[in-house]
């Protein structure tokens, strides 16, 4: 264990010099007239997980798919470890493991019959196929349903099935289209136990997701990706102070109090404050942490009874709306802190 | 992992590994077939049926009774139930493309034809239990034939082969298709005319003279003749030839152009 975390952590420092796993350059892919990717540029070195986040439609799974060879570019070049993705289609195919949004697993065979069918066709004997099948359903919690047809398994045990069979071959890249939408809780944290043991021993990971959190976790570096345009890309934490300031967020015993607060912290801190929807909480930005305690001092002096009280740092949630603009929440200005939103 | 040699992956894949992997596929098929039984529906039903079902209807018109009419009507029935059962391949294949499991197949690193080829090698099974069910639902109606029985099994074969050829049209269909019940379709359109404007069924001396100019260049009514002529008589017949020279011709055509459509898909 102590090995494989040193391991780790010096894959860690050799990423930050370590080649490009994947270097895609303005591509483009139309539906129609639709532009549904519209010039996309990323650069993955080896050894990481990139994480590409976006709402519904953003073009995620398309650009995916052009990356892994299923889908051709109208525009733009990609390479995977330098293969290009469409001269070299058949070169790129030997370096990547492929699990998509929805489960490319056969449905009328078996969990076993599934690996064996894949890997004798990366190559492997039948003995090898086998050793190798055993292995990656004990490994994902699949060995007393290996033999049960897959129409009868969960989604969460497609989901895991899908990612073993991308493992096959110990592939240096391996693509996640939303790799743990619909799993539950316990299934969610072990895909991304999973996904953590694979970037150890030193596999390059590109996964999309909607979980903010889940990029939060997992991803080194993050693109945002909306209407089939990167408009942000960065770090988990440059992104986050991209938006700004920490808030203060009070929670008040009694409602009433509300307004009257409400004044008293936007006199303290100089800044407005929201209250929250259901009545009892205020949310303040907080531009200088020196105030706070004469905020706390104010309300107490007015007499106003304070059940909860924290000050956040921005989440990626709201990193995500104040950048795809898509506004849930009043946010703060300072968009263009760290990062360099490319649309 | 990571220390895998990047610079040694090989651009194509070799003849050998193509073979295997389509074998590979070909066994998918047959596990798939185990677990859906009733997909064999097509070839052990329809055999049965039109075999009673022609040989008393037409016997007494055609061959005076049903027990002489057999000879004739048996290699009839043989060859459109099989290529009838090769159209199903096309229908099948065009379902199974629209499943998950092919976008990993696409994003393998294997040969673009092991898919295709394999999903067609696989349905030689169902052509084999159409033409064993036939040979029987024959023998038991009283059919003997005088070839001896490796001029049948021969005939079998041959028939075997010609449908494996001729799938790869209903293959290329159903690749080019949107719905497999258009590839159905096109498929039955092609299909009728070409089993029934044959001598499948009747003398080709009793039709109007226009009408034997196109059943005698259709190539099922040469293979339908090779057939009798193995089966029933023992002789080894230009009509063999040309049927196998016409599978070469159409596999060579519509299995390239099958495979370039489907690349062209991804
Ligand atoms: N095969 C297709 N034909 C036509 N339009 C398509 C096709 N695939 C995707 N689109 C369109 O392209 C856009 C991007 O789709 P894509 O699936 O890449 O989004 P996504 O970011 O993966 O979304 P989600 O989070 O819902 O999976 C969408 O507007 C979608 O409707
Ligand atoms: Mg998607």
């Amino acid at each position: 264990m102590q090995t494989l975390t040193q391991a780790a952590r010096s894959q860690t420092t050799a990423a930050q010099g370590a080649p490009l796993a994947i270097e895609a350059h303005q591509l483009v892919k139309l539906f129609g007239r639709h532009r549904a990717v519209d010039g996309v540029d990323l650069q993955v070195r080896a050894g990481t997980v990139y994480g590409l986040l976006g709402p519904n439609g953003a073009g995620k799974t398309t650009t995916v798919r052009m990356l892994a060879t299923l889908l051709r570019p109208d525009g733009g070049q990609a390479r995977i470890f330098g293969y290009d993705v469409v001269k070299e289609a058949q070169r790129v195919r030997q370096l990547i493991g492929v699990t998509g949004q929805y489960a490319s697993v056969d449905e009328t065979l078996t969990a076993m019959e599934n690996l064996m069918l894949f890997g004798r066709l990366l190559g492997l004997s039948r003995r090898d196929a086998r050793q190798t099948a055993e292995r990656l359903l004990e490994q994902f919690g699949l060995t007393e349903a290996k033999n049960r047809p897959l129409r009868h398994f969960s989604g969460g045990m497609r989901r895991r099935l899908d990612l073993a069979a991308s493992l096959i071959a110990r592939p240096p890249l391996i693509f996640l289209d939303e790799p743990t939408t619909g799993l539950d809780p316990r299934t969610r944290a072990q895909m991304w136990d999973t996904i953590r043991d694979l970037v150890r021993e030193g596999t390059t990971v590109l996964l999309t997701t909607q979980y903010l959190d889940e990029a939060d976790q997992l991803a080194e570096r993050i693109a945002v990706i909306d209407r089939g345009r990167v408009i942000a890309e960065g770090t988990p934490d440059e992104l986050k102070s991209s938006v700004g300031q920490s808030s203060l967020h009070l929670t008040f015993q009694n409602p009433a109090d509300v307004p009257r607060a409400r004044e008293i912290v936007e006199a303290a801190l100089g800044a407005q404050a929201t209250p929250s929807p259901e009545g009892r909480r205020l949310i303040a930005p907080v531009s200088d942490t020196s105030r706070l305690p004469d905020v706390l001092v104010a309300l107490k002096a007015a007499g106003i009874e304070i059940s909860e009280l924290g000050v956040q740092k921005p989440t990626l949630d709201e990193v995500f709306l104040t950048l795809t603009g898509h506004n849930a929440e009043p946010t703060t200005e300072g968009e263009d802190a760290d990062v360099q939103p490319r649309a | 992992m990571s220390n895998r040699a990047l610079d040694t992956v090989p651009a194509r894949v070799s003849a050998t590994s193509t073979l295997s992997q389509s074998l590979t596929m070909a066994y998918r098929g047959l596990l798939k077939v185990r677990r859906t039984p009733e997909q064999l529906f097509d070839v052990t039903v329809q055999p049965i049926i039109f075999t009673l079902m022609f040989t008393y209807i037409f016997g007494g018109a055609v061959s005076g009774n049903p027990q002489n009419y057999l000879p004739l009507v048996i290699p009839g029935i043989l060859v459109q139930t099989v290529i009838t059962a090769s159209v199903v391949t096309g229908v099948q294949l065009r379902e199974d493309m629209d499943k998950g499991v092919f976008d990993r197949f696409r994003s393998l690193p294997i040969a673009r034809i092991a898919p295709l080829a394999g999903a067609l090698i696989a349905d030689t099974v169902r052509y084999l239990i159409a033409t064993l069910l036939t040979f029987a639902v024959g023998f038991i109606m009283g059919w003997r034939p005088q070839g001896g029985a490796f001029h049948v099994v021969l005939a079998g074969l041959l028939v075997i082969v010609c449908a494996f050829a001729l799938s790869w049209i209903f293959a290329f269909f159903g690749v080019i298709a949107r719905t497999a019940t258009s590839v159905q379709g096109i498929s039955m359109l092609i299909l009728f005319p070409l089993t029934f404007l044959s001598n499948a069924y009747v003398p080709v001396n009793t039709m109007p003279k226009w009408l034997q100019a196109f059943v005698n260049i259709n190539p099922l009514s040469h293979l339908i003749a090779a057939v009798r002529d193995l089966a029933n008589r023992g002789l080894v017949t230009s009509d063999i030839a040309i049927s196998l020279a016409g599978a070469v011709i159409l596999m060579l055509v519509f299995a390239p152009l099958a495979v370039r459509m489907y690349m062209r898909k991804v």
